[in-house]
């Protein structure tokens, strides 16, 4: 058996330069152990592939050592529970600061507002000195300037430092100007009187606008810490201890950053795997729901993988560690779904370009509606007209509803996706999987199981079935195809000897041949026969066209020349697929199957699913042109596969989904990975990206609804006409609401279920 | 138009002008990354209101390390974004946060908070 090697890395210090790294790197690959080594010197890291039996990460530190380079201990890596979680509780404190401002703010401002309407009542203004009332006004709103709003005007003054202008510089310079003409008219009223006009003060309108933006704010971030709720339940699941079985037999819990490479742990029923590893005594049911989706638990034995954060359910289990920290599966989820997290959708360039320019093109907006409102109104009027209409479109045009609009959409569905099992590599996957007309896909391990087994074995008369099937399995033993593997898995169930063989070759798409016992033996389809110049006889060919009938896959058999058997391989497919078919062609969308079986099998396969349409003999190297082939004909085309031989077609799709199950090159060519085995995470995804982009379209639909209007109302546009202004306080309540509707249209995501 | 009404129009447009040619046509604060002796591209970021700096020049095929110093507590520049990288990170307040990336192609692509407001940007050569 092929020795399995570990992979480390390394982190080295004092390079100094390139010839450094090679000799670190010479003198790592001359360890004993040490398949392949390769130092990188500008990331200052050694990545080698070893064989544990004979190498350690101790062994190869040494050998760094005595190359006279050292060896960074990485500190325990903080892991992404912690560092969440101290994210959390900073921004649990900014939170409660939030909140303690925003009380304030509301306690200050629900005195300023009856005070300030006292001048309606004119019985009671007469008894009251309004110079005193202004002071006492003025007082009463310091606090909300200096305390609850401090943070805008801060903000506001270091965006205007860096030429930056956001949200803050709006709301400072609206409330700022209320304010600084409040106090003017509150110290100097005789400038105001001089000149016919009333002495008016806006107290309670900066009080107001700031108690309301804060509430926004407080909504806002509540809202906010929901949307990354499904990721930080993922990174909740890591187990915090393992149960190590140290080398005397005794068993130890250790924190989970202690767990070693090659330990070995004991998971009782009940408990949680700790990390990710092989089986290597007992047998145990496993709900891995969590990673997969699955919401059936998994039958695992001796040899089956099992991964951290899983449950286990019956049995009890012994496994060996062979990943840890950062390379476990529940981390490489996270880091994806981070990664997706991260990534813009192109949907949002429009709201980008915009918000780009938004604030200071608001600010401009304003200062002309100030202009025209005072060269306009009539003159006793002008200056509270032009000041107020000023505030009101600084304060209404919130650009966060249109910065807020995708990304918190992508932040919860990407979580949502995670949790049923659906991984989406970036924002464009999710707006391409929108797209979908068309879905291609792979019948192999894909519709069917992918795991053919040997249903016939048929000879020609005076053949000895037993020793042909051995020599058969000779050659195929040799070939890492699914169906060889049948085969062999078949030769051995049935005993017999090892046969050697010498000389394989694989020809793709068609089949194998090797020379066992002296003699050329071919395996593969009849296209192989045919090169090879094998005719077949009549009989042959009757009973291929009978196994054919039965939608299994044939391999014919011929020795030295002559065809001699066949054998009969059928896939099964699987429970769930003829379901999801059936739901995706309800949401509109064609299924097209391909596979390099025959016309025949295709045909039964997609009969017994519910496809019409089918590609069927089609080679590996042909997958990326059927894709190709159906986008010329205008479809956009999603590509669902699993092997390396999918690869191709996966990244020519416009987008690619990868059954969990399959190949890490199919995986990193697919724009969604499906982490559970069946076609269901298809339509979960596919469900899930139509959902996600309705969400952002209404989302930004009213993020430029809302400002578009809202500005040239706020102006006065429709003063003109109907008499309507907005007051600064009105745009100051629809500006905390426009952002956290936005929110709350994309936490609804949060209910998404298909099943 | 009387003469107090002249006098807001002019100012009112100067100002108008003032704030188009300062957000958007003043000159920026450009930074060359510095290498480091591991042949890392190190470029120390304030996050403050903006990025200083919030040019950033940096070359091709070399790891890039961008340590993002977050000096206020302003919840707009809480989250740093880099989308052409895949990179979300939340900026905890008064401390330093690394990111680390591989620029593979020239091309000038932009970082910005969470909401796309404040922005800066990185150019590859």
């Amino acid at each position: 058996m092929e020795p399995v090697t570990k992979t480390e890395t390394l982190d080295i210090e004092g390079m100094t330069c390139a010839s450094c790294a090679s000799f670190v790197e010479k003198s790592l690959s001359r360890t004993p152990g040490v398949q392949r080594a390769m130092v990188n010197f500008a990331t200052e890291k050694a990545t080698v592939d070893y064989v544990p039996t004979q190498a350690s990460p101790a062994t190869l530190k040494e050998a760094v050592i005595n190359a006279g380079y050292g060896v960074v201990e990485r500190a325990p890596d903080t892991s992404a529970a912690e560092r969440s979680a101290e994210i959390d509780r900073q921004k649990a404190v900014a939170y409660q600061k939030l909140k303690r401002r925003f009380g304030v703010a509301v306690g200050l401002a629900l005195i300023i507002m009856p005070l300030s309407m006292l001048m309606l009542w004119p019985a009671i203004m007469q008894r009251i000195n309004m110079q005193w009332l202004n002071y006492a006004l003025l007082l009463l709103t310091l606090p909300v300037l200096l305390y609850c709003g401090r943070e805008f005007y801060v903000s506001a003054w270091n965006g205007f430092k860096h030429r930056a202008a956001n949200m803050d510089t709006l709301i400072a310079v609206g409330t700022g100007a209320a304010f600084l003409y409040s106090l003017a008219a509150t110290v100097v009223p005789g400038f105001f009187t001089s000149r016919g006009l009333m002495p008016e003060v806006y107290y309670d309108t900066t009080a107001t606008i700031i108690a309301l933006i804060l509430l926004g704010k407080v909504l806002e971030l509540r809202a906010k810490t929901q949307t990354s709720a499904a990721m930080r339940s993922l990174i909740g699941l890591q187990a915090k201890t393992a149960r190590v079985v140290r080398p005397d037999g005794a068993e130890v819990d250790v924190p989970i950053e202690q767990v070693q490479l090659g330990d070995l742990v004991v998971v009782r029923p009940g408990e949680k795997v700790a990390t990710d590893g092989l089986i290597t005594e007992g047998s145990s049911a496993l709900d891995e729901a969590m990673l997969t989706g699955e919401s059936l638990p998994v039958q695992k034995q001796v040899g089956d993988p099992v991964f951290g954060a899983t449950l286990n359910k019956t049995g009890s289990f012994r496994f060996r560690v062979t990943k840890v920290g950062a390379d476990t599966m529940l981390s490489q989820i996270v880091k994806l779904v981070e990664d997706a997290q991260g990534s813009r959708a192109p949907i949002q360039r429009l709201a980008d370009k915009v918000s780009a320019i938004f604030v200071p093109t608001v600010v401009v907006i304003a200062i002309l509606t100030f202009v025209l409102w005072f060269d306009l109104a009539p003159a006793g009027t002008r200056l509270p007209l032009a000041l107020v209409n000023f505030v009101a479109v600084l304060i209404i045009a919130c650009p966060c509803a249109l910065g807020l609009a995708t990304p918190t959409a992508i932040m919860v569905s990407t979580g949502k996706g995670a949790e049923h099992g659906v991984l989406i590599r970036n924002a464009e996957a999710l707006e391409k999987a929108y797209q979908v007309n068309t879905v291609l896909l792979d019948k192999t391990g894909t519709i069917t199981k992918g795991e053919p087994s040997v249903t016939d074995f048929w000879t020609l008369p005076g053949q000895e079935a037993g020793q042909l099937l051995q020599v058969v399995a000779a050659v195929e033993r040799q070939s890492e195809h699914p169906l060889a593997e049948a085969v062999v898995r078949h030769a051995e169930a049935q005993g017999g000897a090892n046969l050697p063989a010498t000389g394989f070759r694989a020809v793709e798409g068609k089949g194998a041949a090797a020379t066992v016992n002296g003699q050329v033996v071919l395996i593969g389809n009849r296209r192989l026969l045919a090169d090879e110049g094998v005719s077949l006889s009549p009989t042959l060919i009757t009973q291929a066209e009978q196994l054919l009938g039965q939608a299994k896959t044939v391999l014919y058999i011929a020795v030295a020349g002559q065809a001699v058997g066949l054998i009969g391989v059928a896939d099964t497919v699987r429970a769930t697929s003829a379901a999801a078919i059936k739901k995706l062609q309800a949401l509109g969308i064609e299924v097209v199957m391909m596979t390099g079986d025959n016309a025949e099998t295709a045909a039964q396969v997609a009969g017994q699913v519910g496809i019409t349409r089918y590609f069927a003999e089609v080679l590996p190297a042909d997958k990326a042109g059927k894709v190709k082939e159906l986008q010329a004909e205008g479809r956009t085309v999603a590509m669902v596969g699993d092997g390396i031989n999918d690869a191709p077609a996966l990244a020519q799709a416009d987008i690619g989904l990868a059954i969990g199950s399959g190949t890490d090159v199919a995986m990193e060519a697919a724009g969604i990975t499906l982490m559970r085995s069946d076609l269901g995470g298809v339509v979960t995804a596919i469900e899930l990206s139509r959902q996600t982009i309705r969400t952002i379209k209404q989302n930004l639909f009213f993020a430029f609804v809302y400002n578009t209007l809202g500005i040239p109302v706020a102006a006065g546009l429709l003063y003109p006409f109907f008499g309507i202004l907005l007051s600064p306080m009105l745009a100051a309540g629809a500006m905390a609401l426009s952002s956290v509707s936005v929110l709350t249209n994309s936490l609804r995501l949060r209910s998404f279920n298909n099943h | 138009m009387d003469t107090p009404a002249i006098m807001v129009t002019v100012i009112g447009l100067a100002l108008a002008g003032f704030v188009l040619w300062y957000f958007f046509f003043s000159a920026r604060q450009t930074a060359n990354a510095v290498s480091s002796s591991s042949g890392v591209q190190e470029v120390a970021i304030t996050v403050k209101g903006g990025y200083s700096p919030d040019v950033i020049e940096v070359e091709r095929g070399k790891p890039v390390q961008l340590s993002f110093y977050r000096d206020e507590e302003n919840s707009c520049s809480e989250e740093l974004l880099m989308p052409d990288f895949s990179i979300r990170r939340d900026l905890p307040a008064f401390k330093t946060t690394l990111v680390e990336l591989l620029p593979k192609e020239a091309g000038t692509f932009t970082f910005t908070c969470g909401m796309g407001m404040l922005r800066g940007s990185l150019v590859v050569k």
